[in-house]
């Protein structure tokens, strides 16, 4: 940030990694947008939660870590953090998580830690049409619940095909 | 789903895992599935595989091993169905990252379903591809990325868009081929696609100053209309927060046109209303809209000058300071910051505010403000600024006393304006923080004290008083140990006292017994009691009274475990036993030590940028650092914790001490920093006296003869005139395996330098020293020619500094042969021996067939001392 308004911006503002941990401190979901090899990864969910959770209820949303800003907010029971860099705008990753909030919130209604542990896959089906390479792709929160449930669909269809075989299989072979 | 279904249910499992009650529980049912998900893995288990992958998934996020699930993503990706295909790819980008090479078989799978007819699946693919594209497969699949930011469905145009991104960052020459594409997004209205068509351009703004160009010219007007429009829409629930219209596309907007106003006048006088707008009309009362004020001040600060902008950005900075919201308040820190660059005069309006701030009950606002203060200090306002945080550091948090320090003792030494403030600021520091005070930093201090001769008795005295009330700040102890060790006679003495200082009495005992305390706590490490055992040693000859019982202090230490306490011990007691007669002028005061010298040493081992806060850290020299360190402690002869280098001149201490260099010339190559530590020293303790040369015959003269600074030269000397020197030395050694005396005849010590290197051309230069003429030295240069050529009318010239006085005596030849050398003697008289080394400019001129060619260099690398 040498003179952060005479430079050049070489790496916009890019989530590095979004990490969901309980208030217990479990892992409920990871995304990696930056290339961080596995032990790394457990290294860095072990130092930010603990930092994280440890931080009182009235304090800033944001945590300075190695270098980065770890925007962090809580809802319920769960800790939503994204990594981002030193100069991009916090407060709009503020915003970010609190999207995906409302995206999770309207798909399960009124969304709970377990709906996360018990259907985590969904929760990253959510977020891959909210962030792509670390970045928002899309804000409107309809659309994501459109095309999220036009997969979902998909999927419905594929499984009733597969079972109405099975069944015809099932059949033919009493 | 399939009634045949052997093995749990995802469900199941993660109902089991939850019921552990403990982490060994976990474990077994965890083992149990990947036994049971490896055996269906064997089988090939196509039925198993997309659940078996959702259970590695979920083991995985628990911390497991689980790469033997790779290759099943792989497969389920290559498989037809979009269930399966879903999952594949979620486990692609959970399991795998870029660098591993697994990822290179999925390269055909992806570019498959980029051509794929379900738009799903296409999708599926970019996101993958948007998340782990290593820059291989950026190469591979730019053409079908391009090529989809045109499909007909926004939904796949946006994914394309943001993959083009993570392409051009993997690989910046593709961005060309998105210049065009990305140029018609910012025509869209859907604000998915708008949102990531923006941020394309400012990614390839970035890495290309053409398409910076290109797009400042077409785009700027259509991107503030957009803006605009965007600003005065009216409520659109789908993209509403809080009241603000999509404030994302907002921010993506303003950093856009950042970058295009950045440097460009026009550009920037473009956007002046628009930002104006968004600076005065936004609301400020949710996040959303601060996020969006946050975004068009930096936006402001940015770009080309205009003044009432900038007012305004400044002013809502300054709202945001005093706003109660905690990150509300750590974002204008943070911007106040960058703003200094802009205009410090406004920052500096809100220091008090901001001072508030580094009291902060949070630690995140307390580490900005700290930075942000930091910068803020100047010759104005140093006082009092150092004296709040000062105040501060007595009730601070432990965990943040360290940084608070450290900024403290930089800011104190940078804009101190007397040394008596320097030093009463540090001493309180070390008093209340002395444990979190880095290394150079009070070998800095030694340094100012030293060379502040009339304030030695003050600072001494301060020190012992302080020591009695934080004898736990381990730094604390160690200045005040040396400086009891150096100036022990003004302590006692009361000299040289200041007005405002109170009298003091302290007996010779009393100095002793402080010293004594520090070896014998229990917070002391190894650097401290070796300090210690130093300042005992020295203050055996300052109080030949309290001799007796620094001997027996030091003695204790005889049967330590610690070598150099050991060694030191053993050594010390022999000195102050067996060589009462040189010992006074053995532990004569330290000479003063160059500021100038030091502090330039210091700044040059100095990192670029300090604060560890990488690539975005602003580049503050606060002189804290750690390299710089390694001078000093040589200096002193600290090398306990230290690196090996600077062990050794610790064995080699006492042989220093009396500037006797027993080491052989090969193993000193001379500039080495860590050894050049060593070497400072035997010049600090041989050269200390300049009493005139004498053939004197007591070991007195032996030592003070050292200002010839030719140790083994001198001692040759020694020889030939006092035939039992040799063996007192020895003696004085104290079982050091002595050098065999031929060697001392052998005389010059100066090991030979390669003086200049080309890939034609070598010089060497071996040095020998005229006895009983220390200045002078006589240089044989050694010209070697490493080309298969012949070099005609060769000419080596060279120039000195005015200390220095050259003599050239003519070459050996004037012609090089092939592979050949010749040679050249010269003769260097160095008026400021022992003081300044020898600095020497070449120039060498000669011919090869007749064409000219010219080398010219610097010498640095002369042995010290000559």
């Amino acid at each position: 940030m040498i003179g952060c308004f005479g430079r050049r911006y070489d790496m916009l503002d890019n989530i590095h990694f979004v990490l969901l941990v309980s208030r217990q401190g479990k892992v409920r979901l990871t995304k990696w947008y930056s290339p961080y090899a596995q032990k790394e990864r457990s290294k860095v969910i072990r130092e930010l939660s603990g930092v994280i959770l440890n931080r009182g209820p009235k304090l800033c949303n944001f945590v300075e870590w190695r270098g980065y800003k770890v925007v962090y907010k809580r809802y319920a029971s769960l800790y939503f953090c994204m990594c981002i860099d030193q100069e991009d705008n916090e407060l709009e990753v503020l915003e970010i998580i609190h999207h995906y909030v409302e995206i999770l919130d309207r798909y399960f209604g009124s969304v709970c830690e377990l709906d996360l542990i018990f259907n985590f896959h969904k929760a990253y089906y959510i977020l891959d049409e909210l962030l792509i390479a670390g970045e928002l792709q899309e804000s409107s929160k309809k659309t994501v619940a459109r095309i999220i449930s036009a997969q979902d669909q998909l999927v419905e269809v594929a499984k009733e095909e597969a079972s109405s075989i099975s069944n015809i299989i099932a059949q033919a072979t009493k | 789903m399939n009634p045949f279904s052997s093995g749990t249910r995802l469900s199941d499992m993660i109902r089991a895992i939850r019921a552990s009650k403990t982490a060994a529980e976990e474990r077994a049912v965890v083992r149990k599935e990947c036994a049971a998900i490896r055996a269906s893995i064997n089988e090939n288990d196509q039925d198993y595989r997309h659940r078996d992958l959702a259970k590695l998934m979920f083991i995985h996020m628990l911390g497991y091993p689980t790469h033997f699930g790779q290759m099943e993503c792989l497969k389920l990706i290559a498989s037809p169905g979009f269930p399966e295909k879903r999952i594949g790819y979620l486990g692609l980008m959970l399991l795998l990252d870029e660098r591993q090479e697994v990822l290179m078989l999925v390269t055909n799978s992806l570019k498959q379903d980029l051509n794929h007819t379900n738009q799903y699946i296409v999708g599926l693919a970019l996101c993958a591809l948007g998340n782990i594209c290593s820059a291989e497969m950026a190469r591979d699949l730019a053409p079908e990325v391009e090529r989809l930011l045109q499909f007909r469905d926004p939904n796949i145009r946006k994914k394309a868009a943001l993959c083009a991104i993570r392409i051009i960052r993997k690989v910046p020459d593709l961005s060309e081929n998105f210049i065009n594409p990305g140029a018609a997004l910012l025509k869209e209205k859907h604000h998915g696609v708008l949102i990531t068509g923006v941020h394309l351009c400012t990614e390839i703004c970035n890495v290309s100053s053409e398409a910076l160009e290109y797009f400042r010219k077409k785009c700027t007007e259509g991107l503030v209309k957009t803006l605009r429009d965007i600003a005065n829409s009216p409520y659109s629930p789908e993209y509403d927060v809080a009241g603000i219209m999509d404030p994302f596309l907002h921010i993506r907007l303003l950093r856009l046109l950042r970058v295009l106003g950045q440097g460009d006048a026009d550009a920037s006088d473009c956007m002046n209303d628009i930002l104006a707008q968004v600076a005065s009309k936004t609301e400020s009362n949710k996040n959303a809209g601060n996020a969006i004020l946050y975004e068009c001040v930096q936006t402001i600060m940015s770009i080309e000058e205009n003044g009432g902008l900038r007012v305004l950005a400044i002013n809502i900075l300054g709202k945001f300071l005093s706003n109660r919201d905690n990150n509300i308040r750590y974002v204008a820190l943070n911007m106040l910051m960058r703003a200094l660059t802009v205009d410090s005069q406004a920052v500096q309006r809100h220091r008090a505010t901001i001072l508030e701030c580094v009291k902060d009950s949070d630690a995140s606002i307390q580490k900005r403000a700290l930075e942000l203060i930091y910068l803020l200090v100047n010759e104005n306002n140093v006082k009092p600024l150092a004296k709040e945080l000062i105040e501060y550091l007595e009730v601070s948090e432990q965990d943040f006393k360290g940084d608070l320090a450290a900024k403290i003792c930089s800011i104190v030494e940078k804009f101190a304006p007397e040394k008596i403030w320097y030093i009463d600021q540090m001493l309180k520091v070390l008093s209340e923080a002395g444990t979190y005070v880095k290394e150079d930093v009070w070998h800095a201090l030694i340094v100012v004290i030293t060379n502040a001769p009339h304030l030695h008795g003050y600072t001494v005295r301060a020190l012992y008083r302080a020591l009695h009330t934080s004898c736990e700040q381990e730094t604390l102890v160690r200045v005040a140990i040396w400086c009891i060790g150096e100036y022990a006679d003004l302590l006692v003495n009361n000299s040289g006292m200041l007005d405002l200082e109170d009298p003091i009495t302290v007996t010779e005992s009393d100095a002793v017994d402080v010293i004594e305390i520090a070896i014998k706590h229990h917070t002391s490490d190894v650097t401290t009691k070796a300090m210690a055992l130093i300042a005992l040693l020295k203050i055996s000859s300052r109080f030949p009274s309290c001799s007796e019982r620094v001997k027996s202090i030091i003695g204790q230490n005889k049967g330590s475990f610690v070598l150099e306490l050991q060694q030191r011990s053993m050594e010390f007691s022999s000195v102050i036993q067996k060589h009462q007669n040189i010992r006074s002028t053995l532990l004569e005061r330290m000479p003063v030590l160059d500021e100038a010298t030091f502090s330039g040493r210091r700044a040059g081992s100095l990192p670029p940028s300090v604060s560890n806060s990488g690539k975005s850290s602003l580049s503050i020299p606060n002189g804290v650092a750690k390299a710089a360190a390694a001078p000093l402690v040589d200096l002193l002869d600290l090398s306990s914790d230290d690196t090996p280098a600077s062990t050794s001149s610790g064995d080699n201490f006492l042989q220093d001490l009396l500037g006797v260099d027993i080491t052989q010339p090969s193993a000193r190559p001379g500039m080495q920093p860590s050894q050049a530590g060593a070497d400072i020293l035997l010049d600090l303790l041989s050269i200390g006296t300049p009493s005139p040369v004498q053939n004197g015959s007591t070991n007195g003269d032996l030592l003070s003869m050292q200002d010839s600074n030719d140790p083994i030269a001198s001692m040759d000397t020694i020889a030939s005139t006092s035939p039992t020197a040799p063996s007192s030395m020895m003696d004085l050694l104290d079982g050091f395996s002595p050098t065999p005396p031929k060697n001392e005849d052998k005389g010059p010590a100066y090991p030979s330098i390669v003086a200049f290197e080309s890939s034609s051309l070598k010089i060497e230069f071996n040095f020998t020293k005229q006895p009983g003429n220390p200045q002078t030295t006589d240089i044989v240069a050694n010209f070697t020619n490493l080309s298969p050529n012949v070099y005609t009318d060769f000419l080596f010239q060279a120039a000195v500094p005015k200390f220095l006085q050259l003599h050239l005596d003519p070459a050996s030849s004037n012609s090089l042969p092939a592979n050949g050398s010749i040679k050249q003697t010269m003769r260097v008289t160095n008026s400021q021996q022992g003081k300044k080394p020898i600095v020497m400019r070449m120039r060498v001129g000669y011919k090869i067939n007749g064409k000219d060619v010219l080398e010219e260099g610097q010498i640095n690398n002369f042995p010290r001392g000559l």
